[in-house]
């Protein structure tokens, strides 16, 4: 995985509650077998206006003029600047490698979807969840400027505005930790397979039938 | 101290080792698979050169990319057949527990086989590539659903780095009316606590209501929890847990089983366990649901009124109103039971089992579908549940109406495959989806129970099925 710790990116503000995995990456796109990929295909159903298909030449394809991220001035955006319960619906971590393939290396909502928000550490995302007030000012100040950026630092967990101002977020120890040196979490665990050993023992004498 | 909930339960049962900060190691006794979320976890095993941990605890199945019709052409679409041989590949070279290839006699909805099969059993935890696993939390099982870097993770370790979700209890108290099901609580209840109610908790359902639903119907419940947030929903084991698994081909036989039972026993809640979070709801006030948004929460009770947004003082929510009203080509103030519709879907892993089927038929028998609706489509959750319909002449019943017998699979629950809504289409459906474009592009869906969708499609309109019972 690969591994994050600073960024100073441009902001995309997406000014919607509830945005859902099929809106982030629609269902025609999942036929791939590939992990890669998927990027020109983010939000397909917002961003154009005809309908999307796996391999289609997307320089080809007419684009939704009222879509903001087509604006010339996010096309090089890093940070996403989303709504409550950014993620919700389905599972797909197509979501993830979508917007990881646009170019987005960071998120930040009032709110994440639980298995969105997961998936998001297994690919080297950072979601950072910010208060209301917080997320309301950030959009103000987005959608009024031509280029804004804000100042992402993992280590020490906080996100500095242009004017200086900074706001701190939570993270799990071992999540910063893995997103800090991109460590592969099957490596990390299979440290452990000792302890999976002896559980596993333990849980076949108790309950034989799972292991029929 | 406080007792334990079921969850507390199901989880100390399967904490391999626990750090400081709360990260878990959990083992995982069932990982289902299908074809759309598990290829990228199978390259990346064999990349690694990695096997799998415990291939029998694996029970997979295609689903998504299936026809539903002309299975003796096969899959026509390129892309979606390769999907699918890779699946077939991938459990030849990793192995398996189940594998049901495509038109195999028992292939359906993976959600739907796990059951059916004694797969999914009290006690358990159980993972997949997909959020509609929370349907097995039915059995007392903590299940839900992980995405393919943990489908990876479970293959290669067994296990799942995770963190204890909180408690909330949903207490359904009372009867329900008749004509009201369990999709109608499952939405009534995400129409209360909201799209992301149950974010970060675990849901257990109880309560009166609860506990007289039907197997399927807890499964239908549950299956929905995510819709609420949730990533597991869950159901207490009884005597209809006992019953429902008994004989079937994984469920435990002879000592074995009497041992199961017992243990089983022991996983409801104590009376004096602590939730983080209570809802509430009375069975008697619930009316059969019909979505008139794009959110499950945008839910209505079926003589309501589709909402005006100049109701609404939060603007995000107003914005949220006037988009899905916009998007949805509904009025503000219209009744439900005039929004007119042009199709009907009836299947999924939320409502497509044989209770569903038999509601359904029983307000389509001697009916015919009305002249302005374009089709209806009925899709079993599974080779058995078809079997099982068409021994009971389900099937007779729904041609005899002009809906479509069709083949088991996902459908139109995701149109992964060719059936879909084409752009302004307007779909009565009993699956669990409402978002833009999920059962096409620019097609729009009302999420009912499967009686409503089958009233629907005979009157052309949502009407209000209690006064067809």
């Amino acid at each position: 995985m690969k591994s994050f710790q600073q960024l100073k990116g441009l902001v995309f503000p997406l000014d919607r509650a509830n945005v859902d995995t099929d809106a982030i990456i629609p269902k025609q796109f999942l036929k791939s077998i590939k992990r890669s990929g998927f990027g020109p295909y983010l939000f397909d159903e917002w961003r154009y206006l005809d309908y999307g298909e796996p391999d289609m030449d997307c320089s080809q394809r007419p684009l939704n003029p009222d879509f903001l991220l087509n604006q010339p001035r996010y096309q090089r955006a890093q940070i996403l600047l989303a709504r409550d319960n950014f993620g919700c619906g389905s599972s797909r971590e197509h979501a993830p490698w979508a917007i990881d393939g646009f170019g987005f290396q960071v998120i930040i909502a009032p709110s994440f979807a639980d298995i969105f928000f997961g998936n998001c550490y297994k690919n080297g995302l950072l979601p950072i969840v910010a208060s209301a007030g917080d997320i309301d000012r950030l959009f103000k100040e987005s959608l009024a400027s031509d280029a804004y950026y804000l100042d992402v630092n993992l280590e020490k967990q906080t996100v500095t505005l242009p004017s200086g101002d900074a706001f701190g977020f939570d993270i799990t120890p071992h999540r910063k930790h893995c997103l800090l040196n991109g460590l592969d979490e099957i490596g990390l665990t299979l440290q452990h397979a000792d302890d999976i050993k002896t559980f596993e023992a333990r849980h076949k004498a108790a309950q034989p039938w799972l292991f029929a | 101290m406080a007792g334990k909930t079921l969850y507390d339960k199901l989880w100390d049962s399967h904490l391999v080792r626990e750090e400081s900060d709360g990260t878990c190691l959990i083992y995982i006794d069932r990982h289902l698979m299908h074809e759309v979320t598990s290829p990228q976890a199978f390259e990346g095993m064999r990349l690694a050169s990695r096997l799998p941990w415990r291939k029998d605890s694996i029970v997979a199945v295609p689903d998504h990319n299936t026809p539903t019709d002309h299975w003796d052409k096969g899959i026509q679409e390129p892309i979606a057949r390769l999907q699918v041989e890779t699946l077939d590949a991938n459990i030849k070279e990793f192995g398996a527990l189940v594998y049901f290839p495509f038109k195999h006699e028992n292939q359906g909805i993976i959600h739907v086989i796990g059951p059916e099969n004694g797969t999914t059993l009290p006690g358990m935890t159980v993972v997949c590539g997909d959020s509609h696993t929370s349907t097995h939390g039915a059995f007392g099982t903590l299940a839900h659903g992980i995405g393919t870097s943990e489908v990876e993770h479970v293959l290669a370790t067994q296990t799942l780095v995770a963190k204890r979700s909180k408690r909330m209890l949903v207490r359904v108290e009372g009867q329900l009316n008749k004509g009201v099901t369990a999709k109608d609580i499952a939405l009534a209840v995400i129409g209360k606590i909201g799209t992301a109610g149950g974010t970060g908790y675990a849901i257990e359902f109880g309560g009166s209501a609860i506990r007289s639903l039907s197997m399927e119907g807890r499964m239908t419940v549950c299956n929905l929890a995510i819709e609420g947030g949730a990533r597991a929903g869950l159901v207490a084991p009884d005597e209809k847990t006992i019953v429902y698994l008994k004989g079937r081909t994984f469920a435990p036989k002879g000592q074995d089983w009497d041992r199961a039972v017992a243990y089983w026993a022991t996983l409801p809640s104590d009376p004096d366990a602590v939730f983080d979070a209570v809802v509430e709801l009375k069975a008697e006030d619930i009316a059969p649901q019909v979505t008139w948004g794009t959110s499950p929460e945008q839910v209505l009770a079926v003589g309501g009124r589709v909402p005006n947004p100049a109701a609404e003082t939060d603007p995000v929510k107003r914005a949220g109103i006037e988009r899905a009203l916009h998007y949805m080509g509904l009025t503000a103030d219209m009744p439900i039971t005039d929004i007119k519709v042009d199709k009907v879907f009836i299947g999924s892993c939320t409502n497509s089992r044989i209770e569903d089927l038999r509601a359904a038929a029983g307000i389509a028998k001697g009916k015919q579908k009305a002249a302005s609706v374009n089709q209806v489509l009925i899709v079993p959750g599974s080779g058995q549940v078809k079997r099982q319909a068409e021994a009971e002449g389900l099937d007779k019943i729904f041609t005899a109406a002009g809906f479509e017998w069709r083949e088991p699979g996902c459908s139109m629950c995701l149109a992964m495959n060719a059936d879909r809504l084409v752009a302004g289409e307007r779909c009565a459906s009993t699956s669990n989806r409402n978002f833009e474009g999920r059962q096409g592009p620019g097609g729009r869906t009302h999420l009912v129970s499967p009686e409503m969708a089958a009233a629907a499609a005979i009157a052309g309109h949502f009407v209000d099925v209690r006064n067809q019972i």
